[in-house]
């Protein structure tokens, strides 16, 4: 399919396959295994410029959107979604900073993102506050010129090994969700500390941690848009973020594809290939346009974001909950063409399948995604009624 | 620091083939790539200039093609590119390319370090660097694996012997070959991608340089290829008879005759 990309979505999308296949290939199996997080691979996508994409010229980025960050992500993905989830977050923990930051936070933090060589993340999740993101018990109070956070955010993407992340805390508890607020939080802040890093199903090259705030002071001058904003920044970064978790689960089904068609051409039963039985061909037929029509959704809400529309909550959630249920699928059919094979750690397929079930989780639950997409559904109607 | 890379692209391993009239290599036409050891030239350039400022302007000579093998170059960290070619310049033995490089670099004055690597994996004569050096009347290090220390005019180097490795201090400029194991080349960066999409490189003919015509070619080469191909490969097994004394006198007297 030719989705018209522009020779510098080109350049871009060899370079990220090239990084995928001499530089995270060959070691997948091991980051997988080990539960290794690949600061050798983020060296490498920093030296390449990947880190760029997503920044606008003025600090030092690329300038290229969400749509090139996306081909990227799905690049790297093909190869491995654990590392290409800890590219993507970095783009998570950036986008607050884009949309809301200041003059002075832009100029402060966006070079030394685009550079790669510090990494963010985005902290929302706690342990009572999951798709009920009201029920946060995290705090910041006011003293002088500094917020006093207390509290812990759970499963934080980079989270140990990002140094900079944005985190949503309760700055006035009367209010509800209009009294919650964002704050640039840098690793090493006193009163910052990271809790137990998590032991995962799939996604395992990725680090996952908890992060602990006692009397953590953060200057005033981190407080990301103003105070009480804090959800509506949480909400306006998700609607961004979401088309590149629908990018992470194209390139994973991709490669679950592709490793698919190459077993059913080389493995013999009966005499033949099963590449010439018709139940693997409709299996393969299936995985593709499932695949293709998940991508074409993909890259149609990115472009949506790129274009400056103002909203476009319910084409990211499309994107999300469409290509993660879409990669689901297909990594566990890819499991079944390669049959018992594909259940041993020795083939790739049932990493893919492992990897792919956190993409149906987080970031939005495909069902909390589904309420979304349903309200602005019935919104529409009603506006017109 | 200035420093120059000297590369050639070479043809992919898997195209070789040899004009029979000339017992050169045919290069038109085949897609090429940079010859391999010279990717840990470039590199370490590109080290050695993130370590102590400056720019790396690499230079290839060779037919009109090999303008490639410099723009991906440029996409690797290199600041500049010159392209060294002519008519002329065909069919030039290491001699002969060695004394345009030399030409070439003359040119360009203003150099601190020249990395060129071991040798080309078409021509594997590993000449190019040492007599690269002798025309330019400056230092020369084989065989670097690290690049221990570098300062103004002065430079420290570790060099692979078959054991081990010696350390080697040098003023500078200076030439050097390098060896694949000092560094692991990058990947191409996109940003030097993009740049090396437009980045214009100019081309320095014969005259430009100031190259003699009979030193430069063909002619400027005293190297003559009289035949190039595979040695046949034979394998003979013979089972010595007897017992173990009688065999053993066998066997001498085979290394004898071998001797």
């Amino acid at each position: 399919m030719d989705y018209f990309l522009t020779e510098q979505q080109k350049l871009i999308k060899d370079l990220a396959r090239k990084i995928a296949e001499e530089r995270i290939l060959p070691v997948r199996a091991e980051l997988d295994e080990k539960e290794e997080f690949p600061w050798a691979i983020v060296k490498d996508i920093a030296d390449s410029d990947l880190f760029r994409i997503f920044i606008p010229e003025q600090y030092e980025g690329l300038g290229e959107g969400l749509f090139a960050l996306c081909i990227a992500t799905e690049e790297l993905s093909r190869a491995c979604c654990g590392v290409a989830l800890t590219y993507a977050t970095d783009a998570l923990g950036t986008i607050p900073i884009l949309l809301y930051g200041t003059d002075e936070q832009k100029q402060k933090y966006l070079p030394i993102i685009a550079a790669g060589t510090k990494l963010t993340a985005f902290g929302l999740t706690e342990s009572g506050a999951g798709s009920d993101a009201s029920a946060m018990k995290t705090t910041a109070t006011l003293d002088g010129d500094d917020y006093i956070l207390n509290g812990s955010k759970q499963f934080i993407t980079n989270g140990g090994e990002a140094e900079l992340y944005t985190i949503i805390a309760i700055t006035d508890p009367t209010r509800g969700t209009r009294g919650a607020s964002a704050f640039l939080v840098e690793k090493g802040m006193p009163g910052f500390t990271f809790g137990k890093k998590e032991q995962k199903m799939g996604i395992r090259a990725s680090a996952t941690s908890e992060l602990v705030f006692h009397n953590c002071r953060v200057p005033r001058d981190n407080l990301v848009g103003r105070e009480g904003l804090g959800f509506i920044v949480t909400m306006k970064t998700l609607d961004v973020s979401r088309p590149a978790v629908g990018a992470l689960s194209v390139g994973l089904a991709q490669g679950a594809l592709e490793a698919a068609v190459a077993y059913a051409r080389e493995r013999k039963q009966f005499g033949h290939p099963i590449s010439a039985l018709q139940a693997i061909q409709h299996m393969l037929a299936n995985m593709a346009m499932e695949l293709e029509a998940a991508r074409a959704l993909v890259y149609a809400a990115a472009r949506t974001v790129d274009s400056g529309a103002k909203d476009f909550t319910e084409e990211g959630a499309m994107a999300k909950v469409f290509a993660t249920d879409m990669a689901m699928k297909v990594t566990t059919d890819a499991v079944q063409v390669f049959g018992g094979v594909g259940y041993m750690r020795d083939y790739p397929v049932e990493k893919m399948m492992r990897d792919a079930k956190i993409n149906q989780i987080y970031e939005g639950t495909n069902q909390v995604l589904r309420n979304v997409i349903a309200l602005q559904l019935l919104k529409r109607k009603a506006l017109r009624e | 620091m200035n420093i120059v890379v000297c590369i050639k692209q070479v043809p992919g391993t898997t195209e070789i083939k040899i004009d029979p009239d000339t017992n050169t290599l045919v290069r038109e036409g085949i897609p090429g790539v940079i010859n391999p050891f010279d990717c840990y030239a470039l590199e370490e350039a590109v080290r050695l200039r993130e370590r102590c400022d400056g720019k790396v302007t690499v230079i290839s000579m060779g037919p009109p093609q090999a303008e490639e093998a410099l723009r991906e170059a440029i996409s690797l960290g290199a600041d500049e590119a010159i392209l060294i070619s002519d008519r002329a310049f065909a069919g030039s033995d290491t001699w002969a390319t060695s004394y345009v490089l030399s030409r070439a670099i003359a040119k360009i004055a203003d150099y601190d370090v020249i990395i060129c690597g071991r040798q080309t994996l078409d021509g594997d004569t590993g000449q190019v660097g040492p007599e690269l050096s002798e025309m330019l009347r400056i230092p020369f290090v084989a065989y670097v694996s690290k690049v221990e220390e570098i300062k103004d005019d002065y430079m420290r180097v570790q060099r692979m012997v078959e054991e081990g490795y010696e350390t080697i201090e040098m003023s500078l400029p200076a030439v050097i070959t390098v060896v694949k194991e000092i560094n692991i080349p990058r990947l191409p960066s996109l940003r030097g991608s993009m740049k090396s999409k437009t980045v214009e490189i100019p081309v320095w003919s014969a005259e430009d340089i100031g190259a003699e015509a009979n030193k430069a070619g063909i002619t400027g080469s005293p190297t003559r290829v009289v035949k190039i191909f595979f040695p046949k490969r034979e394998q003979k097994s013979e089972i010595m008879q007897g017992n173990l004394e009688e065999q053993i006198d066998q066997l001498m007297k085979k290394l004898e005759e071998i001797v």
